[in-house]
């Protein structure tokens, strides 16, 4: 059957049956956009054809964005027009869902903050998914920004070399003694926000970005070496994935005791102490570690390519 | 106490994103690979003893409460014999497709971060089980959230530029559906009050017969559609999937074809059904917008594929196309097109998921070409890839015997059922079908045919174990489904009644 192949400058003179043999052959696809051959694409879109062409694309582009953008506008103002009056009592949104987490939440779960309950008592499999979304969207920066020999070449090794130099070498004392003094606090004030997640405003996603913050702060006045001395890549992944499996663990445990209708034995203790509402407690303080982590691991990846 | 078995979708979902949360830990990505696909086939094995639990007898569907709250306040989970079968198909698909692309995924991504694919697969799969079981919507939303994430990184994790650039349009194409999907959320809980199925279809039958809040029912209704079709490649939103599923790593390839764009689809199903009951949706004439757009899929999607020299973004715009007979089938509006729906999603799973692997395998022989001329021959090298791809091209083109000929065979019988579609469906299918045999089949023809003269033979090459045993047993479902979709189809109706 190779016969058949001729050379590709003769391709507008072949016979239909050579082409449907060079089709079948898997040269060539049976209908194709017509394009000149690349010698001749060059001399011709030198000039400004090619240009104009792809104006009038992003001319009809640009129009065609802003109509769509408008008439979404348009259609989500008229819906929102007609949807409920916002905090109105009569709405459909108030009904015996929330007014069990108002009323009966403090003695179904001990919290006195009826958020935490909500969110990691009685909603606590979706939870479990967010905090799953955090440790995956670290894995994703991971893939896409750990140092490897795909995205890092020796120019940008020398960059980042100088980079560490002049981090030793300049040293920002106002910088140095503010974060010195600040941190703490700022990570005593997460530590807190998370234990207290229970109680008060606030629990481990809040409290956690706010301990994430303090690292940063760290890292940016210090240098990420000193961070490196006791948050490195391996303390990293071993307080990601412990928090986690602490999490499915005890959540496990809660589902399978409360689908089967067994008791947890898991003691709910006096609403209002610290150490009180069973497994929230627990989990908060997971879900505080967890977001610290990702909120470090973000900066530090996106920095530096490295944790 | 409940019986054993209703505690196997928990133990799944758990198993799944524990083993998603572990997989970094493991020392090499070999040890990872194992243990995922150990993972993959022990999900399809207990959603293999729930089918069989559900499917006994008259069938039965039961409710998991996740926690110690009933269910409008905790979450909840709801299995019946459908959503048990999809759960075991999903995940054993997940486990061919880890092991036919196993040498693939070891020469394309880097040592140290094999694992990190891992923990997409894992988690992936997990979206996938808890996005079919759920009674939840926000709980789908979670699982919608996990899965947008998961997909782009396993597109991303080869890292190559055509990855980079895939990745980048895939991402901002899920993310756009997942942002309609929440408003539409956000908009039906402020006019029912509910994010539970049941519930949400009471609240939203009262509306519908009162006829209070029409504008935003309407738009939730649009909403969730288009962001649902964005996600799951329905035309002309198809435009992100060839790049992405062509250029990604074989196994992720044949995750993205065979697996994420069905999940999508069958919560697109779980909405028509669990939340607006089928005949508001084709009162509301939303059938015949997904039945247009079913029908224009499957014709640009072939027609696409017919342009493309490159087999794997050839078997991607077949995908497009695939997923058009897909919303056909949803678009028709009656049980048996949602039937036939449900087979050609579980025939195109298994189907497109071993072509991707076949096609990995028959590029790896021939050093990594792609392209079709390139691949002539190949099959000569490794006969078990040559068959199985074989297989499944016929299965695509719906030859008897095969899977899927079953699916198109339902739609047609599906269609007999509509008189206003039925002559127009029945031309489609027959013309979508000469497409499909006229891209299929020169593929077919190229791997099988002699290479050309002078060419020096093929080095010795270790035959693959994993893929081989991947493509036998694939091919052996994919012949399975084209034999028994009678009895199966029986079962989805009874699941669908369930539903």
């Amino acid at each position: 059957m190779s016969k058949h192949r001729k050379p590709r400058e003769a391709k507008e003179q072949k016979s239909l049956w050579a082409r449907f043999s060079s089709w079948v052959e898997g040269d060539e696809p049976l209908y194709e956009k017509s394009r000149p051959l690349r010698k001749d694409r060059d001399t011709l879109s030198s000039s400004g054809e090619r240009e104009t062409d792809l104006s009038r694309y992003l001319l009809v582009y640009h129009i065609l964005a802003v109509f769509i953008c408008l008439s979404v506008t348009a259609v989500l103002l008229v819906t929102v027009h007609s949807l409920p009056l916002f905090g109105s009592p009569d709405n459909p949104a108030s009904n015996e869902v929330v007014e069990r987490y108002v009323e009966s939440g403090l003695q179904e779960t001990g919290a006195v903050n009826i958020v935490a309950g909500m969110i990691l008592d009685y909603r606590a499999f979706d939870t479990f998914g967010e905090s799953s979304v955090l440790f995956l969207a670290v894995s994703s920066v991971m893939i896409l920004l750990m140092r490897d020999k795909n995205n890092i070449d020796l120019e940008e090794d020398t960059l980042t070399a100088r980079e560490l130099l002049m981090e030793r070498k300049e040293k920002d004392i106002i910088l140095r003694k503010v974060s010195f003094i600040v941190i703490p606090c700022i990570l005593l004030f997460g530590i807190y926000v998370v234990l207290n997640g229970h109680l008060s405003p606030g629990g481990g996603f809040s409290g956690g970005a706010i301990m994430g913050s303090a690292l940063i702060l760290y890292s940016v006045s210090f240098g990420m070496m000193e961070v490196n001395r006791f948050f490195s890549l391996k303390t990293f992944r071993a307080i990601t994935t412990c928090a986690l499996m602490v999490y499915a663990a005890s959540k496990a445990y809660s589902f399978f005791t409360g689908a089967n209708g067994l008791h947890t034995g898991i003691p709910l203790g006096t609403p209002g102490a610290i150490l009180s509402s069973g497994l929230i407690f627990v989990l908060d303080i997971c879900v505080g570690m967890v977001v610290t982590c990702t909120m470090y691991g973000f900066y530090a990846l996106f920095a530096k390519g490295e944790i | 106490m409940l019986p054993m078995v209703q505690n196997f979708p928990f133990f799944a979902i758990f198993l799944c994103m524990v083993s998603g949360i572990l997989s970094p830990l493991w020392k090499s990505g070999r040890m990872a690979w194992r243990y995922s696909v150990g993972v993959a086939f022990a999900c399809a094995g207990l959603f293999g003893c729930v089918f069989a639990y559900t499917a006994a007898g008259e069938g039965l569907s039961f409710v998991y409460q996740m926690g110690h709250f009933p269910a409008p306040w905790g979450n909840e989970l709801k299995i019946g014999p459908l959503e048990a079968l999809l759960c075991t198909a999903f995940s054993t698909v997940m486990g061919f497709s880890l092991m036919g692309g196993h040498r693939d995924l070891e020469a394309d991504i880097l040592p140290h971060k094999q694992n990190l694919f891992f923990v997409m697969s894992n988690l992936m799969l997990a979206a996938l089980l808890a996005l079919t079981c759920t009674n939840d919507l926000f709980t789908a939303y979670v699982f919608v959230e996990i899965s947008t994430i998961a997909a782009c990184s396993l597109v991303l994790v080869k890292d190559t530029q055509y990855t980079l650039i895939a990745t980048m349009r895939y991402l901002i194409m899920s993310l756009l559906g997942s942002g309609l999907i929440l408003i539409s959320i956000i908009l039906l809980y402020s006019i029912t009050g509910h994010l539970l199925l049941p519930n949400l279809l009471e609240q939203v039958g009262m509306l519908v017969d009162t006829g209070k809040y029409t504008i935003p029912l309407t738009v939730v209704i649009g909403l969730m559609g288009m962001g649902l079709a964005i996600k799951s490649a329905l035309f002309p939103f198809h435009l992100w999937l060839p790049l992405a599923h062509g250029s990604a790593t074989t196994s992720s390839s044949a995750i993205l074809s065979g697996l994420v764009v069905k999940g999508y689809i069958v919560l697109l199903i779980k909405v028509f059904y669990q939340i607006f009951t089928i005949e508001t949706i084709r009162s509301l004439k939303i059938t015949n917008v997904i039945f247009l757009f079913g029908i224009l899929a499957m014709i640009v999607g072939s027609v696409s594929a017919l342009r493309e020299k490159h087999i794997k973004r050839m078997l991607a715009y077949s995908s497009a196309a695939q997923i058009g007979y897909i919303y056909m089938g949803l678009g028709l509006g009656t049980d048996a097109g949602v039937v036939a729906a449900v087979i050609h999603i579980l025939a195109h799973s298994f189907t497109k998921s071993m072509l991707f692997c076949c096609a990995g395998r028959l590029a790896g022989v021939m050093g990594h070409h792609k392209n079709l001329k390139n691949l002539r021959g190949a099959a000569r090298r490794d006969r078990a890839a040559g068959v199985a791809f074989t297989i499944g091209a016929l299965s695509m083109i719906g030859i008897p015997l095969f899977a899927g000929f079953a699916s198109k065979l339902l739609f047609a019988s599906a269609t007999l059922l509509n008189n206003h579609k039925m002559l127009f469906t029945l031309g489609v299918l027959g013309v979508s079908t000469v497409l499909n045999a006229l891209y299929y089949l020169p593929a077919v023809i190229v791997i099988w045919s002699r290479p050309e003269k002078g060419e020096e033979p093929a080095p010795k090459r270790k035959p693959d174990w994993a893929f081989t045993v991947s493509a036998v047993l694939q091919a052996a479902a994919v012949f399975g489904l084209g034999m028994g979709f009678g009895p199966l189809s029986e079962l989805i109706q009874t699941g669908l009644g369930l539903f």
